[in-house]
């Protein structure tokens, strides 16, 4: 064969080898078909790493607070219970060391996200006593009259 | 030579040694086939969301922002609630203001562009709350369309994204039938629920699942027969969204009405 033949034909070859390197190079090593096949299962294995080590915010732990605030605790013999303290306190990442104090939310709008009454069928919100907000003593936080640790109408007497 | 009376006793025993391994895939029931198909012992994450419950509340949903850090005032979520009221003329209608971020504090339907519905308590016929979030497929159409393979499902069965590896080209962001996947506002990569996959594998419930006072959402194991929700999904009577897709969502609802999608 001919020069002109070859010489396009070196120009393939390293391109060939040239684009073969830079994959080697660019590609990560961890890429690969995991458990769930080529379908689903193609990726870098350290991408799973990456989210199980994502940092944890809320701890939900019920008794977490009991130490250092147990007065609040008079709220495990009324209906907010169910209501964990971070729900309406924000996330405890690692209070009291960071941050040092937790938010305190006395905005109306955080009872009405149940108290506002809306009586739907199949819906657990038709059995949440509500307040209609515009009659029932408007302008003022809620927790002023309410203890939201301890919400009962008789308490309040 | 083969006598007659020989050749049919071996044809009887032929036919019959033939047909129990097909009468036994005849008998078990979709629930045993599934229970074989899984011997592979392990864990496959399944969520199971009680609409009964549910009283829209939102506070999963400002669980889910905070913990997964979605910028807060971004109108993008990775788990959102959905409100449908039917009325008795028959006019149903859905509204998700902010996702359900800060609940339901209103009767008042958003139509969206600053345009509200009165709705009058006595016209309702059903009115409900519905959480949606990923359903985990079990055949994930946003995977397959991945063009770089930087979202990919764990061996779990969670759909999990690779945050350095995507392009933000936004097809699996298309390929969604449930809409779940959204451009993250900062990282500017495709962001979706994991299951707050982070959470799962320190033993911890998803935020949401935590977060919910009424117990409407819960998560379990599906490859474990003893796990509470297992047995709810084996025993009562659950649907999933959209199951015409073929994706085998691993979402499960109580008490979903033809209206949701
Ligand atoms: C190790 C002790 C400790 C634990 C555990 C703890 N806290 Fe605190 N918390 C403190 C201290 C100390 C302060 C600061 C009090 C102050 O300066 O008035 C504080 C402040 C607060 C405040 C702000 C009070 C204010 O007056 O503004 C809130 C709300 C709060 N904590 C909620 C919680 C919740 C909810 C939990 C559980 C998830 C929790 N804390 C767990 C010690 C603790
Ligand atoms: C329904 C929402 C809600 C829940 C649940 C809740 N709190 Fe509160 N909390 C409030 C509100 C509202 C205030 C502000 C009260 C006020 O104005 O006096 C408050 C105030 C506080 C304070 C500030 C100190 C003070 O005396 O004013 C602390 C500490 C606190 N809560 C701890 C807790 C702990 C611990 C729990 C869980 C056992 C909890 N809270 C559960 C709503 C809630
Ligand atoms: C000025 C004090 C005051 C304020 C502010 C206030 N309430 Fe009340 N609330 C009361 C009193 C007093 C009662 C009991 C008598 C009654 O039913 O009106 C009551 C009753 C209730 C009840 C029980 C209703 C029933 O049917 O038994 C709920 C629930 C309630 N309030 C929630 C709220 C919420 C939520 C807010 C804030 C949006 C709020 N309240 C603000 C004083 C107050
Ligand atoms: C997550 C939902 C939720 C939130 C948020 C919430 N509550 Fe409640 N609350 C309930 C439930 C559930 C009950 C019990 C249902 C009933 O008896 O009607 C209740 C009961 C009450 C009662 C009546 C208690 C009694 O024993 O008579 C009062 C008053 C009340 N809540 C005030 C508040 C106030 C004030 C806030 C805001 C700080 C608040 N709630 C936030 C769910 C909530």
């Amino acid at each position: 064969m001919k020069g002109h033949v070859w010489r396009p034909l070196y120009a393939v070859i390293c391109l060939v080898v040239l684009v073969l390197a830079a994959r080697y190079f660019m590609v990560p090593k961890d890429f690969g078909i995991y458990e769930r096949g080529y379908m689903y299962g193609f990726h870098r294995k350290s991408a799973e790493d990456y989210w199980k080590t994502f940092k944890v915010k809320y701890q939900f732990n019920t008794d977490y607070c009991r130490d250092c605030h147990a007065e609040k605790y008079s709220i495990m013999q009324t209906p907010h219970a169910i209501i964990h303290c971070e729900n309406c306190h924000g996330p405890v990442l690692d209070h009291p060391t960071d941050p040092e104090k937790l938010s305190v939310d006395k905005k109306r709008e955080l009872c009405l996200r149940c108290h506002l009454p809306l009586s739907y069928p199949t819906s657990g919100r038709a059995n949440i006593r509500g307040v209609d907000p515009i009659t029932h003593n408007p302008g003022i936080e809620c927790s002023a009259c309410h203890n939201p640790h301890m919400p009962s109408l008789e308490a309040m007497k | 030579m083969i006598s007659r009376r020989s050749f049919l006793k071996n044809a009887i025993k032929g036919v019959a040694g033939l047909s129990i391994p097909l009468s036994i895939i005849g008998i078990a029931g979709p629930r045993k086939l599934f229970a074989l198909n899984n011997v592979t012992a392990g864990v496959r994450w399944a969520f199971l969301i009680n609409t009964y419950k549910c009283v829209g509340c939102g506070l999963c949903v400002k669980a889910c922002k905070t913990e997964n850090e979605i910028p807060y005032d971004a109108n993008v979520t990775r788990t959102w609630i959905e409100r449908y009221v039917h009325l008795k003329d028959g006019r149903v209608f859905a509204d998700t203001p902010k996702g359900g971020r800060d609940g339901f504090t209103t009767s008042k339907i958003d139509l969206g562009e600053g345009r509200y519905q009165d709705i009058d308590e006595k016209d309702i016929d059903k009115a409900f709350f519905v959480p949606k979030l990923c359903n985990q497929c079990e055949n994930p159409p946003c995977v397959q369309v991945c063009p770089v393979g930087a979202t990919f499902q764990a061996s779990d069965g969670v759909v999990l994204i690779d945050r350095s590896w995507c392009i933000g080209c936004g097809y699996c962001i298309m390929a969604c039938p449930y809409g779940v996947r959204f451009f993250h506002p900062v990282l500017q990569v495709a962001e979706k629920c994991n299951f707050c996959y982070h959470r799962i594998n320190k033993g911890l419930k998803p935020a949401c699942v935590d977060a919910c006072p009424f117990g409407a959402r819960m998560i379990g194991n599906i490859k474990d027969p003893e796990d509470p929700v297992t047995k709810v999904i084996m025993a009562e009577r659950v649907n999933v969204l959209k199951s015409e897709y073929g994706t085998k969502p691993q979402a499960y609802y109580i008490g979903m009405d033809e209206e949701v999608r």
